[in-house]
């Protein structure tokens, strides 16, 4: 990392402290809790799937700013969508994330979702943007404990 | 300053860890995480080099003289560390992996064999899992209660009502000499005397204690004190489990295997005395003697004029820190060893610690493996500062500057 501030952009630390969709959804069609034991990151995700359609998410629990403000702007940009189209955006932010999808060529649907692509270059904070992605992927098939240790 | 502070030649201690002068982010490293794990000083490190490339063989094994004198080493290393303690035999000194196999070892044997259905162990609030979850097992194996010694809001353990806690089902009470994450030092002494008075063994968890205060085993009156060798300038994956002679001598071996037998037939295998009946295997030797070392290098030092320094770091730094608005210290108990854990505003550990990072100060953000104290408090984790005798109050002004960078991110 060059400078944290490329990492704790102001969109970020906006998300962190006013998370859009945070709260409990009952009732919800699919739902998972997703963890970081290590550092306590926890949150839960709740999603009504409808018509082959994201209709609402939400989440709730407590995390660092870069867990949070993930969440917030994955449920921002999941929300309304068809759920091939989340399919395919958990799998392009874990492959940004990763490092082998850079946003500025290769085509994908990320758009502003691409702000977190610098915490690539920060391995240890990795699994707290990943944690909502990783639990959303848990709760549409189905699995409802998720670790990203 | 103390006059003792002055003794300590700081600038001549940093050139013995080169760590604290090799890059990091393009920075000075700024080392506040002491307390996860010490950094090796070179004279210890040397000494593991030496030992393995011209001393080493297996240890009690053979007539050969490079094996006795292995041994010798090794022995010596046991010998530094009962004197280090003050217990009154070097047979009362088991090596182990560090302090967490000491306590399973404790756990296993002692705890196995007198912890009954119905029975309760006794802990404190501010325990770290690894006093905590080898005896959930055995608790759960047997059908035991575990029991609890509440805290203060301010980070002290609440002993008006030791007495009643302490009880006749009481089998055991492991409690920490100082917590990890609060820095406390317990009155250990009045705590081991109040349950023997109650016919109940303690077992102290010292890993913290250790590195930082005058250990006497023998004045504490322990029944088990248990440390790591890595958090006090020594290696990793050497430990320490010292035990009552007559508790350690009716305990059955727990890890079965060559070096720990008299003899072996297929119809009944001897074991040893003390120690070797809990060493099975070849022992970690090169760290034990390491561990020899790190104590020659802290004893060098002296124990007085480490705790006067680090006692100095800690008042700096709580004061300094207690006047950034917004920063609330956890952890506020009379006697602290040099540990300050704070949380900033709402702003999460592990941000700040990131930030912390790129300016080159190492500290540890998170629950500090002592879960139960983050719930105790109602926080999900700290970030923790923890000072050692080679830093250096610029040190602790820098850690300053880089929390008010932190604030000014997250404005």
């Amino acid at each position: 990392m060059t400078d944290p501030r490329e990492l704790y952009q102001e969109v970020i630390i906006e998300h962190n402290k006013k998370p859009r969709n945070y709260g409990d959804l009952e009732p919800c069609t699919h739902h998972a809790h997703g963890l970081n034991p290590l550092c306590g990151d926890d949150i839960v995700l709740k999603v009504v799937v409808a018509d082959g359609i994201v209709q609402d998410i939400r989440f709730l629990g407590q995390g660092c700013a870069i867990s949070k403000a993930s969440s917030s702007l994955m449920t921002v940009n999941v929300k309304g969508k068809p759920l091939a189209e989340a399919e395919l955006m958990v799998e392009q932010f874990r492959a940004m994330i990763r490092g082998t999808l850079d946003t500025a060529v290769d085509p994908n649907i990320l758009g502003k979702l691409s702000l977190f692509q610098s915490v690539k270059n920060l391995p240890s904070r990795v699994k707290c943007a990943v944690l909502p992605w990783a639990t959303l992927h848990s709760a549409l098939h189905g699995e409802e404990i998720v670790s990203t240790e | 300053m103390t006059t003792a502070t002055q003794a300590l030649d700081i600038a001549r201690i940093r050139q013995d860890f080169p760590r604290l002068n090799a890059p990091f982010h393009g920075k000075p490293v700024i080392y506040l995480d002491s307390a996860v794990s010490s950094l090796t000083p070179k004279p210890v490190v040397d000494r593991l080099t030496l030992y393995q490339t011209l001393e080493h063989t297996n240890v009690h094994r053979g007539v050969s003289t490079l094996s006795q004198e292995a041994t010798d080493r090794f022995e010596e290393a046991r010998e530094k560390v009962r004197a280090f303690i003050n217990a009154p035999t070097a047979a009362q000194v088991i090596w182990t992996r560090g302090a967490t196999e000491s306590v399973n070892l404790v756990a296993q044997t002692f705890g196995r064999a007198q912890v009954k259905a119905g029975d309760e162990i006794l802990l404190s609030a501010m325990e770290h899992h690894s006093n905590i979850v080898p005896w959930q097992l055995l608790a759960e194996e047997k059908g035991a209660k575990i029991k609890v010694i509440p805290m203060t809001d301010a980070g002290e353990l609440i002993l008006d009502d030791l007495e009643s806690l302490l009880t006749e089902r009481t089998r055991i009470l492991g409690v920490t000499h100082v917590s990890n994450v609060l820095g406390t030092i317990n009155p250990i002494k009045e705590i081991i005397a109040r349950a023997h008075a109650r016919n109940v063994p303690v077992l102290v968890d010292g890993a913290q204690g250790a590195p930082h205060l005058k250990v006497d085993v023998t004045d504490l009156d322990a029944d088990f004190y248990v440390f790591s060798g890595h958090k006090m300038s020594g290696p990793t994956g050497i430990g320490v489990l010292y035990g009552r002679r007559e508790l350690l001598e009716a305990m059955p071996p727990w890890h079965g295997g060559g070096s720990m037998i008299l003899s072996v037939t297929w119809e009944k295998t001897t074991f040893c005395g003390l120690p070797t009946k809990f060493e099975a295997g070849t022992p970690a030797i090169a760290q034990a003697i390491g561990l020899g070392a790190a104590i020659d290098y802290l004893q060098a030092l002296g124990l007085e004029r480490i705790a006067a320094h680090e006692h100095d770091l800690l008042a700096y730094a709580s004061e300094r820190c207690a006047a950034i608005p917004g920063l609330r210290i956890i952890g506020q108990a009379k006697h602290k060893a040099s540990v300050l854990s704070f949380v900033l505003e709402d702003i999460h550990p592990h941000d700040i610690g990131s930030i912390l990072d790129h300016e080159g100060i190492v500290v540890r953000a998170g629950h500090h493996c002592a879960q139960p104290v983050m719930q105790r408090l109602g926080i999900p984790a700290t970030t923790r500062a923890s000072f050692s005798y080679f830093n250096t109050r610029e040190e602790i002004d820098a850690l300053v500057s880089g929390i008010l960078k932190v604030q000014e991110i997250f404005k």
